[in-house]
């Protein structure tokens, strides 16, 4: 079974986001970038469903060189060998599905993972338009996957509850949350990982669909008020909830 | 100008973000001179289709055949690619529904279009449609034009308003050909709770955290949420620990939400839990510590242990609602 994990280099979630100059971005000085959360439980169950049925797992990442550090980590987690489709420009959603799906197209895997969303962008597209510039099923916000004959059973959240969803190789899954409990890369995964290769090619160029005009901080909240520091605050809460928030 | 809604039917009832959908269409096409087309597609729904008219629908198209009795990303992006083209619709508009978010970015790729995920707000600047998506979690807000000819937005739930009127809408019922190779990945099964709202979809969530101590005392979170009709919540500390689960988990790592009221119970407030939250309308906080980072982005706050504070808010409260 040959596995393809696509991965990104994202800001880590302890960020505290401030416009950069261009005002389009985000200031990158002194910000930690760590593998997106929802790409490591996709890194996870590619290597549960090579250590169930041999073969490989390839991680990829498009992006400049610093996202080498991401597919390190999942090197160290235990991926076989690394993609760095290189480019240090601004893309798009749909400029990263289109570089990512010209490397899959001749890496031709049987499963291909993502995250279910970047932490960055919150953008949740990529996996799927990979699927659909592929010609691919796909099956997004997977929190269960069970392949058995080449068939897929996977479970993937809807809003208060679960649908199950079957499909055939190769297809495209999106990972949420719940999914697997991703390992702690070991000492030894660590060290592997330094000799594993990492195979760098400029990534095809794309077109530009959706275009920035500003990045901006939403509007300060009031500071609110403490109404109470015990139970005898409960009626101001239900008086004001009612008569100055209006929400009951 | 033609601006298509597709509104989202499960078990023949449209979705309160449908609804929103074909409101903001609405709108879109008063601002730029043109008319809504909404779109719902199943098996069995064209009975359904003439309540989009007092929503802003001039005209709905059904596509209702049996083999979409079964939910399908690539049969449903060639259904909604297929009725936009015939109908010439230089705009899209989907919610950012679960199955929203699963079929627009393959709609976006048949239309050769680009697509603006979860947005919270459409305006015009200067002729330019500009789209507002909360990036960072919530963090940061990005505006952003489409420079493709055919536009789709997925507008996140709950933003948007969904107020019936006076319209009356023409259905026309329609079939688009599907093949076996339309159905690349099918659903065979569904299990939704009833009862409870779902955290992305309720104008009021109760959220709970470490504070609560333990499982058995989230009883006293649903007990509130319950009276409000509210969804129940949770923080990833208490995710983590297997008290919830974690489609409860509201922050960056879990939900964003933005309902009405948000009451947090025993939450902290990490920068992390923040960014999902904080677009909520109203933002209550019961901490028993004063310097909880929760109170800095609560419009009311009680400092006070949650075991003595929530069953008397719910108790004042079912007697204030009377139920
Ligand atoms: C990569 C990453 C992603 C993350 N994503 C998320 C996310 O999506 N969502 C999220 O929530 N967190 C997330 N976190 C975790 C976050 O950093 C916090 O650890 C978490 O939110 C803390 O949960 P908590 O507030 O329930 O617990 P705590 O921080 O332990 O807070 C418990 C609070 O309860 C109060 N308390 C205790 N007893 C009582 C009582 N009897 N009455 C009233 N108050 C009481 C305490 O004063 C305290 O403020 C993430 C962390 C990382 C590293
Ligand atoms: N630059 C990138 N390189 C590789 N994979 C990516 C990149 N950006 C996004 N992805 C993948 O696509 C998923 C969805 O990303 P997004 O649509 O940006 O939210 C992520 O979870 C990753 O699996």
């Amino acid at each position: 079974m040959k596995v393809a994990v696509c991965i990104n280099h994202v800001p880590d979630t302890e960020t505290k986001v401030k416009v950069g100059p261009d005002g389009l971005a985000i200031d990158k000085t002194g910000v930690n970038f760590m593998l997106s959360p929802y790409d490591e439980f996709a890194v996870e169950e590619g290597l549960r469903i090579r250590e169930k049925f041999r073969g490989e797992v390839v991680a990829i990442s498009l992006g400049p060189e610093s996202h080498k550090e991401t597919l390190r980590k999942a090197l160290a987690m235990g991926a076989d060998r690394a993609v760095l489709l290189k480019d240090e420009g601004v893309r798009d959603s749909c400029g990263v599905a289109a570089g990512l799906a010209d490397e899959l197209k001749s890496l031709a895997p049987d499963v291909i993972l993502f995250g279910k969303q970047s932490i960055d962008y919150d953008d949740g597209q990529v996996g799927t338009l990979v699927a659909e510039m592929l010609g691919l099923p796909s099956v997004s916000v997977v929190v269960k996957m069970d392949i058995q004959d080449g068939k897929v059973v996977c479970d993937r959240e809807i809003e208060g509850g679960h649908e199950t969803v079957e499909t055939k190789l190769p297809a495209v899954f999106t990972a949420q949350k719940g999914l697997n409990d991703p390992r702690y890369p070991s000492l030894k995964g660590i060290m592997a990982a330094k000799t594993k290769p990492i195979e760098e090619k400029a990534a095809l160029p794309a077109a530009v669909r959706v275009a920035a005009i500003r990045m901006r901080k939403p509007a300060a909240k009031n500071p609110g008020r403490i109404i109470g520091t015990d139970k005898s605050a409960v009626a101001e809460l239900v008086r004001l909830l009612h008569e100055e928030a209006k929400v009951i | 100008m033609k601006v298509l809604a597709f509104a989202e039917q499960r078990e023949n009832k449209f979705k309160k973000s449908s609804l929103e959908a074909v409101q903001a269409a609405r709108r879109l096409a008063d601002s730029l001179g043109g008319t809504v087309v909404a779109l719902v597609a199943g098996s069995g729904v064209e009975v359904i289709a003439a309540e989009l008219g007092p929503y802003g629908a001039n005209q709905v198209i059904a596509v209702d055949q049996p083999d979409l009795a079964r939910y399908s990303s690539t049969a449903c992006a060639k259904v909604i690619a297929t009725v936009a083209e015939q109908q010439g619709a230089e705009i899209v508009v989907l919610s950012a529904s679960q199955m929203g978010k699963d079929v627009a970015p393959r709609v976006a790729e048949k239309l050769k279009a680009g697509l603006a995920a979860d947005c919270v707000a459409l305006t015009m600047e200067d002729q330019v449609l500009v789209a507002t998506r909360p990036v960072f979690a919530g963090k940061a807000l990005l505006d952003v034009s489409i420079t493709t000819p055919v536009k789709v937005y997925t507008l996140r739930p709950n933003v948007f308003t969904a107020t019936p009127g006076s319209g009356v809408a023409a259905v026309e019922k329609i079939s688009v050909a599907l093949g076996a190779e339309d159905f690349g990945s099918v659903v065979i099964d569904a299990k939704v709770a009833t009862g409870r709202p779902d955290v992305t979809e309720a104008d009021m969530i109760v959220s709970g955290g470490r504070g609560m101590k333990g499982p058995e005392h989230f009883a006293l979170v649903e007990q509130l949420a319950d009276v409000l009709g509210a969804a129940v919540g949770a923080s990833r500390a208490v995710v983590d620990a297997g008290w919830r689960p974690h489609s409860e988990q509201v922050g960056q790592t879990g939900k964003t939400v933005s309902p009405m009221l948000y009451i947090a119970c025993g939450i902290s407030g990490a920068v992390q839990h923040l960014a999902g939250m904080s677009s909520s309308r109203f933002i209550v906080a019961i901490n028993k510590d004063k310097d909880a980072p929760i109170f800095q982005m609560a419009d009311y706050g009680i400092v006070g242990d949650v075991f003595e504070v929530l069953p008397e808010l719910t108790a004042q409260l079912k007697q204030a609602l009377g139920r």
